[in-house]
């Protein structure tokens, strides 16, 4: 959690989610001349038209296959233009969006599984000059794909927890509850780009506005830690944290993501270590700061690996330089662990101060060129 | 009130400000480096010793000594000591010419390449603060401690000079190791505290991955002068300090005490110096309560003209035995160390207050000499056993520096004489 900040993502996500209205599915019978027929099959995506005026434009779906399907409209980087969930075998549907002249994947997914069966269309029109890196994409692409998968892997780790949360037992809570932060921790700057998860999820006591009520992990985590007990309200709270969490996984595939955001993400999550965990403000009554901190820098070197041959051509020395410290600072957290695959840190109370200050020196050698990765992906 | 005067008056020639010498235009590292070198011609070549004209003028950066040492005594410190993190020492040595460059524009009274018209997407590398600020006589003056030369590290251990001690725990320390110590120093003076706090934030934003800020202190009043015309400053107990201070334009007692010579044991060290940093807390509250005598007795010079015991004037000559025995200006007078002598430059500090509501404060003292074993150790072995003040004050913080000749010019660069 971090006070709320003016960034590219979260003003795109407001984009985002307008866009995301207009793009609605319904029944009707807007199935004009114009509309596009889509055949879907448990093998197939048969497209009746690649390419179409920009503008409204229909897509009628016939599932004709044994499997319910979905069937999703993607810009180049992956993020959904429009989608339609739950069609079921022998049934149809109707898609309308506004889709501006560019280029766009149509993609069926049979079983509600997998990167879909795709067909590259095109809408055209006016102001389809719209530059793209394949390469850039791609990256985008690549990191949507992990920024969903850590929300899908947050589902069952968080069940853990709220049932721990729901059953009464406070030890298999305690165990629970930094594992089920993971997923959020390691792509915090997509996840809080949803303006109201944020601040139901991840609020810390002295972060909530007048007339917030208290809710989320850290709420959670003081009743476990600091008041050692489960009660009625916690147990409550424990449900909320869970349809939270879904929203955010139902949620994430429309994140707006940039090259740029994507870098200047990672470097927030720097920030995040350097102005939470090195702290240890985050989790100040669980002190298992060092599992965040593992998560954050993991976050961002997800997003640096994948921007890294751009950045590369940019900017080799850059790239010499954060290599060099993303070991450093992965090096000096392994000091913490005894099993180096392992999420079993030392306790933040137990690290010292003049250990703290070799993290946050880690944190800042690290940070500082981060800074400058936008600049080289931008060029 | 003079300051502020002399500063009001003094916006003529020679001083650019930070903002008209962006509008220069367009200012990126390649044109700011270039104004710079003109800047410093047009202002230069005077001798460093020579004290600055005005409070908002650029002292030059070039010369055959740091500036920062003989140079007049501005009123605003910003100290940082340093870790070297690297291992590498092409790397350290790649960020002493990066050091260097950068030193060189802000002494100059310009940013350290683009403040607000760089890329969109990229942090601005200047970080602004002191835009539109003058030069304000900053000076920044680099010492390297003796971590730098431990064995195995950057192959200096052969270099490392005789003279450059560790210093002996001195009775009645109680240094705080988080505030001491340090392989690299800069020492960042100013007459506008926000040019002396940008220099030290600027270098240590250079200096991520390869350096970290082990510890930094502001000071906010000179408590001694290289100019012995102008009136003395006052300390934080009230007292003139520095009255007999080394003169900055006094060249035989600065060859005599201050700067290493050829013939010292250390080549590469010709024309620099040593120096000496203590954090020295003093008992606010307990002193305050003592009578004007025991405070007076305590000096051996009297509270208002900071004249010596039994004399009218502060620079009358101090007749020591007319002090109690265990005075402190008779203590620390080089008479009473077989002729040892400094060049003092500390700051008054007060960091707020502590947990007890008691002042944070006292003095950062800064003493450069040419050897520390015959300036500060023999004074402060006679001044920790001896000294009335001891009963006021705690030394909690304590470093030691080789500091390097002068940067000769554009091309020359801190610590060359070390590792090139």
């Amino acid at each position: 959690m971090r006070p709320a900040r003016l960034t590219v993502l979260s003003a795109a996500a407001v984009v985002v989610a307008l866009t995301a209205v207009t793009g609605c599915a319904d029944k009707g019978d807007d199935s004009g001349s114009g509309a596009i027929k889509v055949n879907a099959t448990d093998s197939g995506c048969e497209v009746s038209k690649t390419e179409f005026p920009a503008g409204k434009v229909s897509i009628e779906v016939e599932n004709k296959g044994s499997k319910v399907t979905e069937l999703y409209v993607l810009f180049p980087d992956d993020r959904i233009v429009a989608e339609r969930e739950n069609i079921g075998p022998g049934t149809k549907a109707t898609i309308t969006a506004e889709i501006k002249a560019g280029d766009y994947a149509f993609a069926c997914k049979p079983g509600m599984k997998g990167d879909g069966i795709r067909t590259k269309v095109k809408a055209t029109g006016q102001g389809s000059g719209e530059k793209r890196s394949p390469e850039l994409d791609a990256a985008v692409a690549s990191y949507r794909k992990y920024v969903v998968e850590q929300a899908e892997a947050s589902l069952p780790t968080t069940k853990t927890f709220v049932d721990a949360v729901k059953a009464g037992d406070v030890e298999a809570a305690k165990k629970a509850y930094a594992p089920s932060r993971l997923g959020w921790e390691r792509t915090e700057p997509v996840a809080e780009s949803f303006g109201d998860i944020d601040p139901k999820v991840d609020v810390r006591e002295d972060g909530l506005e007048a007339g917030q009520t208290w809710t989320g992990w850290h709420r959670l985590e003081k009743a476990l830690w600091a008041d050692n007990k489960i009660g009625d309200d916690e147990k409550k709270l424990a449900d909320t944290l869970m349809t939270d969490v879904t929203e955010w996984h139902k949620k994430i595939g429309t994140a707006e993501i940039t090259p740029t955001s994507m870098a200047n993400g990672a470097k927030e999550l720097l920030d995040e270590v350097a102005t939470g965990k090195v702290t240890g403000e985050e989790e100040r009554y669980s002190h298992t700061d060092l599992i965040d901190f593992k998560g954050n820098v993991e976050g961002a070197e997800k997003a640096y690996e994948l921007l890294k041959p751009t950045a590369q051509k940019n900017d080799a020395e850059l790239v010499k330089q954060l290599d060099t410290q993303f070991a450093a600072l992965n090096t000096l957290l392994d000091k913490y662990r005894a099993d180096k695959n392992g999420y079993e840190f030392t306790s933040y109370d137990k690290v010292g101060d003049a250990e703290r200050k070799e993290l946050s020196d880690g944190v800042n050698s690290l940070a500082e060129p981060l800074s400058k990765l936008a600049a080289a992906v931008a060029k | 009130m003079t300051d502020q005067v002399s500063q009001e008056s003094s916006t003529g020639a020679g001083a650019p400000s930070r903002r008209s010498v962006l509008g220069w235009g367009g200012a990126g590292l390649a044109i700011g480096a270039a104004a710079a070198g003109g800047t410093v011609a047009a202002l230069g070549g005077g001798s460093d010793m020579a004290p600055a004209a005005s409070a908002g003028a650029a002292v030059p950066f070039h010369g055959e000594h740091q500036s920062g040492i003989a140079s007049a005594v501005q009123d605003r410190l910003h100290f940082a000591a340093f870790d070297v993190k690297t291992k590498n020492r092409d790397e350290l040595v790649r960020l002493l010419k990066e050091w260097t460059a950068a030193a060189r524009l802000m002494t100059a009274g310009l940013p350290v390449g683009d403040a607000y018209e760089g890329l969109p997407e990229a942090p601005p590398t200047d970080t602004g603060e002191a835009l539109g600020l003058k030069p304000s006589r900053l000076t920044l003056t680099i010492g390297f401690g003796p971590g730098l030369f431990a064995k195995d590290r950057f192959g200096l251990e052969g270099k490392r000079p005789e003279a450059l001690v560790d210093l002996e725990a001195f009775p009645g320390d109680n240094l705080d190791q988080a505030r001491s110590g340090g392989d690299l120093c800069v020492q960042a003076c100013a007459d506008d505290p926000q040019v002396a706090v940008h220099a030290i934030r600027q270098l240590a934003r250079i200096g991520f991955g390869k350096v970290a800020v082990r510890w930094s202190q502001l000071g906010f009043g000179k408590t001694s002068s290289t100019t012995p015309d102008a009136q003395t400053p006052r300390n934080m107990m009230g007292f003139k300090d520095g009255t007999r201070n080394v003169s900055g334009t006094d060249t035989a007692a600065l060859d005599k005490h201050v700067w290493v010579g050829a013939n010292d044991g250390s080549a590469w060290l010709t024309g620099g110096s040593y120096l000496v940093a203590r954090r020295i807390r003093m008992h606010i509250e307990t002193w305050d309560r003592t009578s004007l005598q025991e405070q007076e007795d305590v000096f051996g010079r009297d509270k208002g003209e900071g004249a010596p015991v039994g004399k009218s004037k502060e620079r009358d000559e101090p007749f020591l035995k007319a002090m109690k025995p265990q005075a402190h200006v008779r203590l620390a007078h080089p008479d009473s160390n077989d002729g040892a002598t400094i060049l003092r430059r500390g700051y008054s500090f007060t960091d707020g207050t502590d947990g007890l509501g008691r002042l944070d404060a006292g003095l950062f003292f800064l003493a450069y000499q040419r050897d520390v074993r015959k300036g500060f150790i023999p004074i402060q072995r006679q001044l920790a056993k001896n000294d009335a003040l001891n009963e006021y004050i705690q030394h909690v913080g304590s470093a030691v520096f080789a500091v390097p000749p002068g940067v000769r010019d554009k091309d020359d660069w801190w610590g060359r004489t070390l590792f090139a």
